[in-house]
């Protein structure tokens, strides 16, 4: 291509450019940063191209930036640098993070007040939203993707072992463990994802013990971990004393381990409920996911689970126009129909209440109870303190600090009770960290 | 003796240099002095409040047993990774120097894991390790080792060291080639001569030889395991179990990064270029002594 030549394809490619970006009539672009992946990437861009054809004033243009981790800090690094996307999903450790950051973000329902929408916090599930809402019930960000801990359960085994029933408590859990190990399951009795998540966060929530003061951090940033109480510290006494003979066999800090329950190695699993799709496309026997296991002995167990996932945070500094057309496509989200479709499509909890019951009069869970099993640990009871989510600074940090000293622990190298005080002390240092740097 | 022998004006030399000095300032010096002013403020990860709290986040790390564990660590991790890459390499290009059949094809396959990134490296060596993926972990087991480096740290470590340190064998195998080569071959023979065994001439006169191709490569090696074994460490173990696998550079990404507190991890990198600039300076001044060139 000659100079001439190129100067001339330049010259028609910025014409182009410009006829492009002036339309008939304006059209607010609103920029979604997200995190999914896969099939759920798809239903993502479903979503925007649906909302897109459904109006003309707005256009909501998704974008993939990565891992949860990465597109938070994709946000956090566009806001610094003044251009932040109108939508952005992070996860639900990131919430403290993001609610701390006053100015940067704008809260749901502030946004929704002021865009003249139609918003009834009352019609969403108070399981899912309570984790994005101030203790006086003010929803702040929107819940996009949630899901629960469940558990589970690859049913063949538990018929060559000769186990009738599925375990419901951690007891059952440990003997059924066992007696599969001695059926030829000598690798992996059962085992878990995300450790701090299901041992730590949702034991605590599900025996209704408090994991951190001030309502797990709800109630305010100078909240003070506590899960070295004796349920805790029994629990990982049972897992160390399990390890030793492989009848509980840890399987990393993140997901990573899940592929030993779809492959096999481990019957018992307890991970995300979103975990289903994997399950459904890769296990060669039948499954069911069963409510996670709980200590009899201890009263009014099992509680309410708490849950896991993303939610879609709208960012500070934008105009009113735009967040006109967030607040309209935060409308069409919650939709009942929609909502049911991002349930079946995803395997990801409907928000509304609606959503719920119309899945349910459809019957979408006769065939499917497994689905409807995080709904029901959810709802299981009405949310206490110590169950309605949590809310601690550097969360993502802090799940790491706590991971290590589960693994001293695991690895013989601390006691149980050593191993989560040590966890508690750094834990409660970051979150005074935290709360130095956290705008007043 | 004139000074301006070939410029007429005086500006002109800089004029000429300009472009470069452009670059190092924006790209390395501006970075360098913002992670420096960074260290002495407190924020939140938006940057929405901004305090200057003098040498606090320094303070915070130098009371911290944590961090002297990490240093300690990184260093190990160092000299392990460039000792065991350094004399499989080096024990390669010597065989690899001897005239063979297909040499050329033998050499060229060496160099292959060069090309590969980091994270992927990673990633090929869980493949193989993994207690529940891996191939040759369910051998390991098979045979009665108790495999498990998602719990055990000393197994973590090793598996970080020897992924490490495979990736750079192959650089180091070229630069030994090269430096083999360019031994005269007429010394080598005169030793044959004096009736020096192969053992012995490799000792007496090729190593002393090659001495400042070895030095070169365990300075880059070093700054190597230093600074580039992030992504296997990332895909890996993720600095567990434990802290066993954390390095500097590691802390500095996951409490930077993933933590959001940007004054402790600016403080660290502060504190991880003094240490490069000073081991560095060590280098060059002790050893490169006691390097024939």
């Amino acid at each position: 291509m000659s100079l001439r030549q190129f100067c001339a394809a330049a010259a028609t490619a910025a014409a182009l450019a410009f006829t492009a970006a002036s339309p008939a009539h304006a059209v607010t672009e609103i920029q979604w940063w997200h995190a999914m992946t896969g099939a759920n990437n798809d239903v993502i861009v479903k979503l925007a191209n649906d909302f897109n054809a459904s109006q003309s004033d707005y256009k909501v243009v998704p974008t993939y930036k990565g891992n949860y981790a990465d597109t938070m800090n994709a946000g956090i690094a566009a806001f610094r640098a003044g251009n932040a996307p109108h939508i952005m999903q992070v996860f639900e450790v990131g919430t403290a993070t993001m609610m701390a950051a006053t100015g940067a973000v704008k809260p749901v329902y502030k946004l929704m007040q002021e865009a003249g929408e139609k918003f009834d916090p009352k019609s969403y599930l108070p399981a899912i939203t309570g984790y994005y809402s101030t203790s006086k019930g003010e929803m702040l960000s929107f819940p996009f993707n949630s899901s629960s801990t469940v558990m589970w359960i690859n049913l063949d085994a538990l018929k060559k072992a000769n186990i009738a029933e599925i375990p419901k408590t951690w007891p059952e859990v440990f003997d059924d463990a066992k007696k599969l190990k001695a059926a030829g399951y000598s690798t992996c009795g059962f085992s878990g994802s995300w450790v701090t998540w299901v041992n730590l966060e949702q034991l605590s929530a599900w025996h209704n013990v408090p994991l951190a003061s001030k309502a797990n951090g709800l109630d305010g940033f100078d909240t003070v971990l506590e899960f070295n109480g004796p349920l805790q510290v029994k629990h990982l006494e049972n897992l160390v004393e399990l390890q030793k003979d492989k009848t509980y066999d840890y399987a990393g800090r993140t997901n990573t381990g899940e592929g030993r329950f779809t492959s096999g190695e481990c019957p018992i699993y307890l991970t995300s409920s979103s975990f289903f799709g994997n399950v459904k496309a890769q296990a060669k026997f039948n499954f069911t996911a069963a409510p996670m296991p709980y200590y009899p002995d201890v009263k009014g167990a099992p509680q309410n689970s708490i849950i896991g996932g993303a939610s879609l945070w709208v960012m500070g500094g934008k105009t009113a126009e735009e967040y006109k057309g967030v607040a309209k496509f935060l409308t069409f989200l919650s939709d009942t129909d929609r909502q049911v479709y991002i349930h079946k499509e995803s395997g990801y909890l409907p928000i509304t209440k609606a959503a719920y019951e119309k899945a349910k009069a459809e019957g979408f869970y006769k065939d499917q109870p497994y689905l409807e099993t995080p709904l029901l640990e959810l709802t299981n009871k009405e949310p206490t303190e110590n169950s309605r989510g949590l809310r601690l600074g550097n969360m993502v940090q802090l799940r790491d600090v706590w991971s290590e000293e589960i693994e001293q622990a695991l690895a013989g190298k601390k006691t149980a009770k050593q191993a989560l005080d040590a966890a508690v002390e750094r834990g409660n240092q970051m979150l005074r960290q935290f709360e130095k740097t956290a705008v007043k | 003796m004139q000074k301006n022998a070939i410029f007429q004006s005086r500006l002109l030399p800089y004029a000429l240099i300009a472009p470069q000095l452009a670059i190092v300032l924006i790209f390395f010096y501006w970075p360098a002095a913002q992670a420096v002013v960074q260290s002495f403020l407190l924020q939140d990860a938006f940057g929405l409040s901004t305090s200057f709290v003098w040498f606090e986040n320094y303070q915070d790390l130098l009371q911290d047993a944590d961090y002297f564990a990490t240093i300690g660590r990184t260093f190990a991790f160092s000299f392990a990774i460039a000792f065991s890459s350094l004399s499989f390499a080096l024990l390669l290009a010597v065989m690899a120097d001897k005239p063979l059949r297909g040499g050329t094809l033998y050499r060229t396959l060496l160099i292959w894991p060069y090309a590969v990134a980091p994270p992927v490296v990673g990633v090929l060596w869980i493949f193989m390790l993994h207690p529940s993926l891996g191939v040759l972990a369910r051998y390991l087991r098979a045979m009665g080792v108790d495999w498990n480096p998602l719990l055990d740290g000393n197994q973590a470590a090793l598996l970080i060291i020897l992924a490490a340190a495979w990736k750079q064998i192959s650089y180091n195998f070229l630069f030994f080639l090269a430096g083999l080569q360019s031994i005269p071959r007429s010394v080598i023979e005169a030793a044959a001569i004096d009736g020096a065994r192969p053992m012995r001439r490799f000792w007496t006169v090729i190593f002393p030889l090659l001495s400042p191709t070895i030095f070169f490569l365990l300075v880059v090696n070093i700054v190597y395991a230093f600074f580039d074994t992030f992504g296997i460490i990332d895909t890996m173990t993720r600095g567990g179990p434990g802290k066993s696998t954390v390095t500097l550079v590691y802390k500095v990404y996951t409490e930077g990064l993933i933590g959001g507190n940007l004054g402790s991890s600016a403080a660290q990198s502060v504190i991880l270029m003094v240490i490069v600039i000073v081991l560095t300076a060590v280098q060059f001044r002790f050893v490169e002594r006691k390097v024939t060139y």
